[in-house]
């Protein structure tokens, strides 16, 4: 367990220290800005994968909380009496207290019914934003701008610094989910994913523990948003739009859900992939959607999960094989 | 809030026949995609997602046909058997490889044919609003009804709704091939053993569903702006309305839609910023009171 926190360690600082000096490396803005959408779409799908590849609740309205954190964040901000840090932790808490509203609803249902109810959630709060002019700014989206009010004497509006705040961000929410899904707490929802009516003679309460990673999932999602808020100075009705959920869920299959880390190669892989569709050509939807059907009926899942399936397969089986050798050894000489 | 003037509109007579014209309207078009929908769902287990862009398939078929041949009759079957064909093609080639399947790739499968219907039609009919325009056959003066006036068209839509839905019921309650698509639903090992072709009746109830969404689509046509992307708003307003009708219930989802509908038609009235919420609370209830729906049976 102990070598397990060692390398968790290890590999959080290595992708810190990576995302930190990336742009040193190579300094071009268009890579920082790449970077921190990827940060930010990283989060959304990392977050998702707590509820979808750790609990099994295939979840389909997740940009709500993507877009409850943009523009509750925004909105405070915009307010001006709130400095950056208490409009962040405002906004996470809002949203989380909206996915406990949400999520008590959901978590009641079972496969498909829960995947529609999230998704007919997340399309209220989509038409909320759009209707309620006065607040939101309806589809224009949140105009005027975010301020950046300097607190602890660290500048936002500096970009450099706004790129290493959300460096920092983003590694510490994964350390959080990280050692949220290595908790007991985790391997109880990996059981409820497996088999539920087992967790439930064990005496786990499936539903509060469903509900309380549907928050944290929730509230993680709420972080993603906020960096994006942050980052485009403004929020838009498209983080809550249908089409922001369905990206997560392909990130995800680019990425894969077993391996933690699967959805942030996702997320980088499909914004690489959104970047060079939308040079080429305005049809980004139909590149998009032919790219997935091939993916789906070609390989039948996700690609990292392929790979991540052959590669367990192959291990087993030299597993097997080195067990095996030795007890067949002395059954093939024996009638000898 | 607006409190009086659903009072007075509810009090008079002009107003209120008006009010459940539209709600009516409203009503059944949403009856028909959410009876596609909930037979889909009731037969083969999966929800179309991509059940909107059925819907808008039929809208623009019909608009297409409408405009080459000017017989509303024609774009009014082109629009219908066109969605149809559509589904049919879909279920076998792309949504019968994945029953069974992992939900997630269900869903991705339908994410993914939403986006190519969706940019399909920007690309063949542009992005910008299309008008099919009343047909000839009913540019005729409306007919007064208690002081207020009804569009012919209204009425002629809500019965075709009607006994579509009339004959999709008999059809499944009445009629052997009826009760082999029944029987399929609970158990299509024992259906396929007894010598049924059940890949052919998967398809041609997928065919079916999305004949209706098309259907609904073309019969919205002569009434509604038609822009790519307007079957997700009407696949998510369905959705409600089989979550509260009851998944794989017809009669369910005709209570539902017209409940839905007379929320929409009144509540612009008395409370317009408060419809949706309207619809999600009830959304929301039935699950918590009973999450299988008005008149479902299955377990959720």
């Amino acid at each position: 367990m102990r070598s397990r926190l060692r390398r968790d360690i290890v590999v959080g600082l290595i992708l810190f220290f990576v995302l930190f000096f990336l742009p040193t490396l190579f300094p071009k803005p268009a890579l920082r800005d790449f970077l921190i959408y990827v940060i930010a779409y990283g989060l959304l799908a990392m977050s998702l994968n707590l509820l979808i590849g750790l609990t099994g609740l295939v979840a389909f309205g997740h940009a709500a909380f993507f877009a409850s954190g943009a523009y509750t964040f925004a909105l405070l901000m915009q307010w001006g009496r709130t400095s950056i840090p208490v409009a962040m932790l405002a906004a996470i808490l809002g949203t989380a207290v909206l996915a406990l509203v949400i999520g008590a609803i959901c978590v009641r249902l079972k496969n498909i019914y829960f995947s529609f109810i999230t998704l007919a959630f997340q399309m209220f709060l989509h038409s909320v934003i759009l209707t309620w002019v006065s607040m939101t700014g309806g589809d224009q989206g949140l105009q005027g701008g975010i301020p950046r009010p300097v607190f602890f004497g660290i500048d936002l509006n500096n970009a450099r610094t706004l790129y290493s705040f959300c460096v920092v961000t983003f590694v510490l929410c994964l350390a959080i989910m990280r050692q949220v899904s290595e908790s007991p707490f985790g391997y109880t929802l990996r059981m409820i994913r497996d088999n539920p009516e087992r967790a439930n003679f064990l005496g786990v309460n499936v539903v509060r523990m469903k509900l309380g990673v549907f928050v944290l999932s929730g509230a993680m999602a709420s972080v993603g948003g906020i960096v994006l808020a942050l980052f485009v100075s403004g929020a838009y009705p498209e983080f809550g739009f249908w089409t922001t959920s369905g990206e997560a869920i392909f990130m995800l299959m680019l990425g894969g859900t077993q391996l933690f880390l699967g959805p942030l190669a996702g997320a980088l892989l499909l914004e690489a992939l959104n970047h060079y569709i939308t040079i080429y050509t305005e049809y980004h939807g139909l590149v998009l959607g032919v790219v997935i059907l091939v993916i789906v009926l070609g390989l039948r899942r996700g690609i990292a999960d392929s790979l991540f399936a052959y590669v367990t397969q192959r291990r087993e089986a030299r597993r097997i094989d080195e067990v095996k050798r030795p007890i067949l050894q002395p059954t093939k000489n024996e009638p000898a | 809030m607006n409190l009086e003037a659903l009072v007075a509109c509810l009090t008079s007579a002009s107003c209120a026949v008006t009010q459940i014209s539209t709600a009516l309207i409203v009503g059944t078009l949403l009856f028909l995609v959410a009876a596609g929908l909930s037979l889909i769902f009731g037969v083969l287990g999966v929800i179309n997602f991509a059940h909107g862009g059925f819907y808008m398939l039929g809208a623009y078929f019909a608009f297409t046909a409408y405009k080459l041949s000017g017989s509303f009759i024609v774009a009014l079957v082109a629009g219908s058997l066109g969605a149809g064909l559509f589904g049919v093609l879909f279920e076998r080639l792309i949504i019968s490889r994945v029953y069974g399947r992992d939900l997630l790739m269900q869903l991705l499968v339908c994410y993914a044919l939403t986006l190519i219907l969706d940019d399909g039609v920007k690309l063949i009919y542009g992005a910008e609003y299309r008008m099919m325009g009343m047909p000839a056959a009913f540019a005729v003066a409306p007919v007064q009804i208690a002081g207020a006036f009804v569009p012919g068209y209204y009425l002629f839509m809500v019965a075709i709704a009607l006994a579509t839905g009339l004959l999709l019921w008999l059809g499944i309650n009445r009629t052997l091939l009826g009760k082999t698509i029944r029987a399929l639903a609970i158990n299509p090992q024992m259906v396929g053993v007894l010598g049924v072709n059940t890949a052919a009746l998967y398809a041609g109830v997928f065919g079916v569903g999305s004949l209706l969404a098309g259907m609904a689509g073309a019969l919205a046509a002569p009434i509604r702006t038609l822009t790519p992307g307007i079957g997700f708003s009407f696949l998510i307003e369905s959705f409600i309305v089989t979550v509260i009708g009851g998944m794989g219930s017809i009669a369910g989802a005709f209570i539902a839609a017209l409940l839905i509908g007379f929320i929409r038609a009144f509540g612009a009235i008395g409370f317009p910023w408060f419809v949706e919420g309207l619809m999600f609370a009830i959304m929301a209830l039935v699950l918590v009171i009973k999450p299988t729906g008005l008149l479902g049976r299955e377990a959720a």
